[in-house]
């Protein structure tokens, strides 16, 4: 497990260590990894770069791209543009909150099978108001339909 | 074009959504299946094409037979092999599905430059492009022209920056190449952060060489041998497809070293923005490109003199350089004969909100309001009426209904108090509250500070309070004297164009609608029926058929009565979330 950890952080760094400025590429490959940014990580790469762990977490903690914590097998993005908000994104969100029992501030449901981010804009306003389900766009979104969605989603990672 | 069937869906992220991949997939089984080529001895092609821009009519299928073009609306999977039968192998086009007159009404008041070919090329396709007539500007630049007359015509024709700011174009070139340097950066800003605007994902989507074709005239112009396009991560189709063109630009030598055995040599790198909407500002996307947070720095110096790794460096938006290709083809008089005095040429907007025909529009500078909401974009949805429109994204401002034959340009735009932005045009009807619009995007630009410097950190946080306060009913005598002593401070006051603008979309709602903020702290009263905390939701008896759906949507029990008999809300427990009055199927329940 610690090899294969260090291996893969390994594979990431000999990507960009020819070139300068790639911190933020550095930390987009090592989520793409992991699905998510571990401490562990960012300590293992700052020893390699010679870079200080605290550069690299001031770039994580600027960037809403970046999580700290692990996220949920279904990623749910409500967007949360001028369209859908004025087509009624924060009734498809109350919903969600409440199919998933998730409290204002949480975004991971415990079992780790759900998490609900929210995004400025994707642009597909023409189709508002939209929510990505497992990078999968649905347009003209309902709080009805979103429970649809939630269950089937259930469903499949059940099965 | 070519003869024999061709068959092109649209594909952009609308047309995908409205599930285009089914539609094209299906097409190309039925065509293989009835073995149509050998019925019909022709042969049939099926492409994908980027954005067609009536996106309220998705999917949009092209069938064009010798020639002869019929385009098709709303079209599912089940449709296609009816339109198979009767259209390519019968040869009678499907009537009930085909556009209305309501598309040509579309498409009658628009100019198409930047998105010409956006739509009818194939976008995972170099031949395509070059077929119609792609990377021939570049070629004739190479052979024939000096770099100081390709700045030249680009100066000449006008254009001015398509990222909002509306700076000439040709003159933040001369700039870059008048400065003495070892090296000289391209950017093309990708990083379309403001919410409502889509422009520059469709014509990335839909024509990506387009862009890079205009960084290549670029790169010669200004002395460049690298640039970069910084991209946002939510866009991944886009990205995908920029990814692949560049690719086979490189193959066809377009891109790479000595490009066309002119001894120019110029390459492009991909950068993915990592999620801050402050990147968008230029000295915050190449802090970004440089690998630190994204934030902005005082200019002067500006990015022309010193920018990427310190030296020369051209930042234009996607729309600016996909111009480029055109204006070199047809020259600089004729693109200065496009637009209004000022305003010279075209600008692609993301017509949305609620009006019926929404979708990506490109139209001549200087045509007014009323011809894009009214004759394009077919009126407002519902046929309720007009409040205002909201341009410019979190940086603009709200043009009341009033202002409706205002001619688009950058000075008349902001001389009304909001501003082009990047293209974004968000239309609101009487149902929008304006309070509550304000209240959106001050949420917005606070959470996307970056907190470097003090007013627009602090004075766009105490600005949402302030907001906040107001449609939660707690608005105080004051506040609209407060807000607008305070939103000027944070525009004088802040270091970047962030900060500069974030009260804009404050001060035209106060300017236009002050009104509204009135009713909200004196009365208590939201005239919109949107700010929940100041309605009070209530069953009308008469209406009631006690089916019980209010009941089971209610999460506090407040709705509550017993079967087939008429239902009531206990006020005291009803946590105004508005479930009830979604889910009744007899408008019984009311909000007031």
């Amino acid at each position: 497990m610690e090899a294969a950890f260090s291996g893969k952080l390994e594979t990431v760094y000999r990507r960009y260590v020819d070139e300068d400025g790639n911190a933020i590429s550095i930390l987009q490959d090592i989520q793409a990894e992991f699905g998510y940014i571990p401490e562990e990580a960012i300590n293992s790469i700052a020893r390699m770069t010679g870079i200080a762990p605290s550069m690299f977490f001031g770039i994580v903690t600027f960037y809403t791209q970046f999580h700290t914590r692990p996220r949920g097998a279904n990623i749910i993005t409500a967007c949360c543009g001028t369209v859908c908000h004025v087509k009624g994104a924060q009734r498809i969100i109350s919903r969600i909150h409440d199919e998933l029992r998730l409290k204002e501030d949480q975004d991971t449901t415990r079992d780790k099978l759900f998490t609900l981010e929210k995004v400025n804009c994707i642009g597909a306003c023409s189709i508002a108001p939209v929510v990505v389900v497992n990078q999968k766009v649905h347009g003209r979104m309902s709080p009805e339909k979103m429970a649809r969605e939630l269950k089937k989603c259930r469903e499949r990672t059940d099965a | 074009m070519p003869k024999g069937v061709t068959v092109n869906v649209c594909m952009g992220t609308g047309g995908i959504a409205g599930g285009a991949d089914e539609v094209l997939a299906a097409f190309r089984e039925e065509l293989s299946r009835n073995s149509v080529e050998g019925r019909v001895l022709e042969k049939c092609a099926v492409h994908q094409v980027g954005c067609r821009g009536f996106c309220a009519r998705d999917v949009l299928v092209d069938i064009t037979i010798d020639d002869e073009r019929t385009t098709y609306q709303y079209i599912r999977p089940d449709m296609v092999k009816r339109l198979v039968s009767e259209h390519i192998i019968g040869g009678e086009p499907v009537a009930d599905w085909m556009v209305s007159d309501e598309y040509h009404r579309f498409h009658d008041l628009q100019k198409k430059i930047v998105l010409a070919d956006c739509g009818t090329i194939d976008p995972e396709d170099i031949e395509a492009y070059i077929d119609a007539g792609g990377y021939r500007a570049i070629t004739e630049v190479l052979e024939s022209r000096t770099p100081a007359e390709v700045i030249d015509e680009v100066r000449r024709s006008g254009l001015r920056g398509r990222g909002g700011a509306g700076f000439p174009t040709g003159q933040k070139w001369e700039l870059c190449a008048a400065n003495e340097a070892d090296r000289r950066y391209i950017i093309c800003n990708a990083d379309e952060g403001d919410p409502g605007a889509f422009m520059d994902r469709s014509v990335i989507e839909g024509n990506p060489h387009s862009v890079i074709e205009g960084m290549l005239i670029g790169a010669y112009a200004v002395g460049s041998d690298s640039g970069y396009v910084y991209i946002r991560a939510e866009y991944p189709l886009a990205v995908d497809r920029l990814r692949l063109a560049l690719d086979q630009a490189r193959a066809k030598g377009f891109l790479g070293p000595d490009i066309l055995n002119s001894g120019f040599s110029f390459d492009i790198k991909i950068k993915l923005g990592a999620g801050a909407f402050v990147c968008g500002e230029e000295t915050a996307l190449i802090a970004s490109i440089e690998g630190e947070r994204g934030m902005p720095r005082a200019k002067p110096p500006y990015p022309a003199d010193k920018g990427l790794w310190g030296k020369p460096t051209i930042i234009n938006n996607v729309e600016t350089w996909a111009n480029l290709p055109p204006i070199i083809n047809n020259g600089a008089d004729w693109y200065a004969g496009i637009g209004s005095e000022k305003s010279k040429g075209t600008k692609v907007f993301a017509l949305t909100g609620k009006i019926r025909n929404t979708g990506l529009i490109e139209v001549p500078m200087g045509i007014s309001l009323r011809d894009i909401i009214f004759d394009i974009g077919g009126g407002i949805e519902g046929g309720r009426l007009l409040k205002a429109v909201q341009t410019g994204g979190p940086s603009g401002g709200c043009i009341p209904q009033q202002h409706i034959d205002l001619a688009m340009d950058y000075d008349n735009l902001l001389a009304v108090g909001s501003m082009m932005g990047s293209g974004g045009m968000v239309v609101l009807d009487e149902s929008d509250c304006m309070v509550n619009i304000a209240r959106f995007f001050l949420e917005f630009t606070q959470a996307e500070s970056c907190g470097k410097c003090t007013p627009c950190r602090l004075g766009t946080k105490r600005l949402l309070e302030i907001l906040t306060r107001i449609t939660e009913g707690e608005g105080r005598k004051g506040d609209i004297e407060l807000l607008e002593d305070l939103a000027g401070d944070v525009r004088d006051t802040s270091l970047c164009g962030l900060g500069m603008s974030a009260p804009n979309p404050v001060l035209s709602t106060i300017r236009y609608f002050r009104h509204e903020y009135e009713a909200h702290i004196h009365d208590k009263h939201c005239p919109a029926k949107v700010c929940r905390k100041l309605l009070t939701f209530f069953i009308r008896e008469d209406l009631c058929v006690g089916c019980g759906m209010c009941r089971k949507a209610c999460p506090t029990g407040a709705a509550d009565g017993k079967p087939k008999a008429p239902h009531h809300i206990d006020t005291s427990s009803c946590v105004k979330c508005g479930a009830c009055y979604d889910v009744c199927k007899f408008k019984a329940v009311l909000k007031e």
